[in-house]
């Protein structure tokens, strides 16, 4: 495999997208640096796949411009695009075999010898016993690794995924996630990979951009969106968080909050919202960083740790986790995970406990802004 | 899981309930056939076998005639009438070619870009059904008339040189010559051309489209690589619903030209009701029948759309 050194940078200018008053893209600044795997996550309509396809010159930018190494090709057609997509379909030609589909590219370069090239790159996505069969003679999996295949084979310096593995199962899907991130490694060029699964996005990607109503909510590394959202909106939706509304009591090195008839505290460098004495501020807890004691043990829990007391409504047995839900003055809802290593029989529906967690793991969000926004409902994860 | 909940019906009332529907289920189909299969027997194998018969029939209209397996007859028939056998199958093809190069871009545009436009053209497109085929086909007897309109223009751009030293038309005139046919052929098949392209153009994905434009194709060489053969199944039945009963015409030829650009099917007309000679329009319409179901059998072999339908 020849790696394509000649690559450069995605940069997206001021790139916008409007459908008559609906505006699909925001004006929108984003660097893509070469190499990187660079996943635009977001529920559908959020803006991402238009984003991907001005990219790829398959949509008009509105206002913007799209470079590429330094060069603009935000003009270009997109088959004078040195950028291939593996399309959310795979949209794969009916009417010729695995491996004139993955010759396509070349051949339309002018590339005679081709021969050579297919058999490689059929190899790396372990096909090479299909060559000679056509796209609906194979299944789902091996038509999405074709479809990586026959993009890959013409070394374009950005690969362009939109939801690639969103027409197939789990477990398929799970293997497909590994195996496009191997391939990635492999020949070292830049993915942009379009996905509504913030799974799918956290497991493959170096950098995670946020997308909501057009416009990247924010951008990072997958861990660091993780621990430190800046919205209720990236909270909610990469993973689960607890968002408790509380009024600044007092700002120094830590925060001083008062909530559910209790005092909270997170440490200053770790709110991104301004704090005023007085002042709403939206504190945030992951589940996972939340220990829980039953009523009667209050007293064995260390000074300095955040407390909300409440009573557990519900429980359920995941296997390695306990997940609980508990009410309190402080939240109607909050979500517990335990791992279950040594578990207090007494936790059970309808128990008193006590929330208790390390301050440091607490976040601050501005009260501002919407508290449910990017909560998974019904309908997003049908 | 509320399936497994309850409680499965015992095994021998279960086996009894299901076997007696799934007989009738497998005679379904026999029974949607039949209409089909009657209608097929009655109209068409019957009709066959007699006019097969008739075909190899002598005697005369006066003595009656009767089967003596006479197959002289066809050779007859052959040698006598093969210029308008050839003139068919030329002037069938012609149209058919004109019909493909008129009705592909139609299509092309109502599967692609018409949008909201769609069925509206498509109703233009059948919309001259709406009026019988003779009148239409008169019409363009005076659309054609000598003097008219089309051929004064025809003759102030000097076209008329061209196709009358073709021997397409004549040189102040189009009517009654084969240009005039193959006009009428055209315009009475174009809709058998249009709809079936049009339907196997419109199932075509659009997103092949862009990813043969971003695996480097031009929008031409896409058309040549992608949508082109994966409209093959609609160009190879366009062209038989056109060049099949093009082939077997004779309206067209009988009044929209004259007594040298007569087709085959004017003949066999002519020789079942003017002539009532039952042999030799029997015989005729065999050949015809062969001729078309040889060329074909080896036109669809070699577009090779079986992968496709």
């Amino acid at each position: 495999m020849t790696q394509q050194q000649t690559g450069g940078d995605v940069r997206l200018t001021g790139i916008s997208k409007t459908y008559g008053s609906f505006e699909a893209v925001k004006p929108l600044d984003l660097t893509v640096p070469q190499g990187s795997f660079f996943a635009l996550l977001g529920a559908s309509g959020c803006g991402k796949t238009t984003t991907l396809r001005m990219i790829a010159g398959l949509e008009e930018a509105t206002t913007g411009t799209v470079s590429l190494g330094g060069q603009d090709i935000t003009g270009l057609p997109p088959y004078k695009r040195p950028v291939n997509t593996v399309f959310q379909s795979y949209a794969l030609f009916p009417h010729l075999d695995i491996s004139e589909n993955v010759a396509f590219g070349l051949r339309r370069r002018g590339i005679k010898s081709v021969k050579k090239q297919v058999a490689e790159m059929l190899e790396l996505v372990q096909l090479g016993d299909f060559a000679k069969r056509k796209p609906h003679q194979l299944s789902g999996g091996q038509q999405q690794r074709v479809a990586v295949a026959r993009a890959l084979i013409n070394h374009p310096q950005v690969l362009l995924l939109d939801e690639p593995l969103g027409a197939l199962d789990l477990k398929l899907r799970r293997q497909m996630q590994l195996e496009l991130k191997r391939i990635q490694t492999e020949v070292g060029i830049t993915f942009i990979h379009v996905t509504h699964d913030q799974e799918e996005a956290m497991t493959m990607a170096d950098t995670v951009a946020v997308m909501n109503g057009g416009r990247v909510e924010q951008l990072g590394a997958p861990a660091d969106l993780y621990e430190n959202p800046r919205t209720t909106f990236v909270a909610n939706f990469l993973g689960t968080s607890n968002l408790i509304e509380g009024e600044v009591v007092s700002a120094g090195t830590d925060i001083v909050v008062a909530a559910g008839g209790g005092k909270l505290r997170l440490p200053t460098d770790r709110c991104t919202a301004p704090t005023v004495n007085g002042g709403k501020l939206l504190l945030g807890v992951r589940p996972e960083k939340i220990s829980l004691a039953h009523a009667d043990d209050a007293d064995a829990i260390a000074d300095g740790r955040n407390r909300v007391t409440g009573r557990i409504v519900d429980s359920s047995f995941i296997g390695v986790s306990t997940q609980y839900v508990v009410e309190s003055p402080a939240g109607e809802a909050l979500q517990v995970y335990e791992q279950n290593i040594e578990r207090d029989a007494r936790l059970t529906p309808g128990a008193e406990v006590v929330l208790h967690w390390n301050p440091a793991h607490t976040f601050g969000l501005d009260a501002a802004q919407d508290i449910d926004a990017g909560v998974e409902t019904v309908e997003d994860a049908a | 899981m509320t399936v497994t909940k309850e409680a499965p019906p015992a095994p021998v009332t279960a086996e009894l309930k299901v076997r007696k529907p799934s007989t009738r289920k497998r005679l379904v189909p026999y029974w949607l056939l039949l209409p089909g299969i009657l209608w097929l027997l009655v109209f068409f194998a019957l009709p066959l076998v007699y006019q097969a018969s008739t075909s190899v029939q002598t005697g005369s209209l006066e003595k009656g005639f009767e089967v003596t397996w006479h197959f002289q007859t066809y050779w007859d028939a052959l040698t006598d009438y093969y210029p308008q056998f050839v003139r068919s199958l030329l002037y069938a093809g012609t149209a058919t070619l004109l019909c493909l190069l008129l009705g592909y871009p139609l299509a092309y545009l109502i599967a692609f870009k018409a949008g909201r436009w769609r069925n509206v053209v498509l109703v233009l497109v059948i919309a001259p059904f709406f009026t019988s085929f003779l009148i239409r086909t008169l019409a363009w007897k005076t659309i054609l008339a000598d003097g008219g309109a089309v051929v004064d223009v025809l003759n102030t751009l000097h076209v008329l040189d061209v196709t009358s030293w073709l021997g397409w038309t004549e040189s102040n005139r189009v009517l009654a010559t084969p240009m005039a046919v193959v006009c009428g052929l055209t315009y009475n098949f174009l809709p058998f051309m249009i709809l079936p392209l049009y339907t196997s153009l419109e199932r075509i994905d659009g997103r092949l489209h862009e990813a043969a434009g971003d695996l480097y194709a031009t929008p031409a060489t896409t058309f040549r690589k992608v949508t082109f053969p994966l409209s093959m199944p609609g160009v190879v039945s366009g062209t038989l619903l056109t060049f099949i009963p093009a082939s077997g015409d004779y309206v067209n030829a009988e009044l929209l030209g004259s007594t040298d650009t007569k087709m085959v099917g004017s003949v066999i007309q002519t020789q079942f009701l003017r002539v009532l000679d039952y042999p030799t329009a029997a015989a005729l319409s065999f050949i015809l029948m062969a001729v078309v179901l040889i060329m074909v059998t080896v036109y669809i072999r070699r577009s090779g759309t079986e992968d496709l339908v």
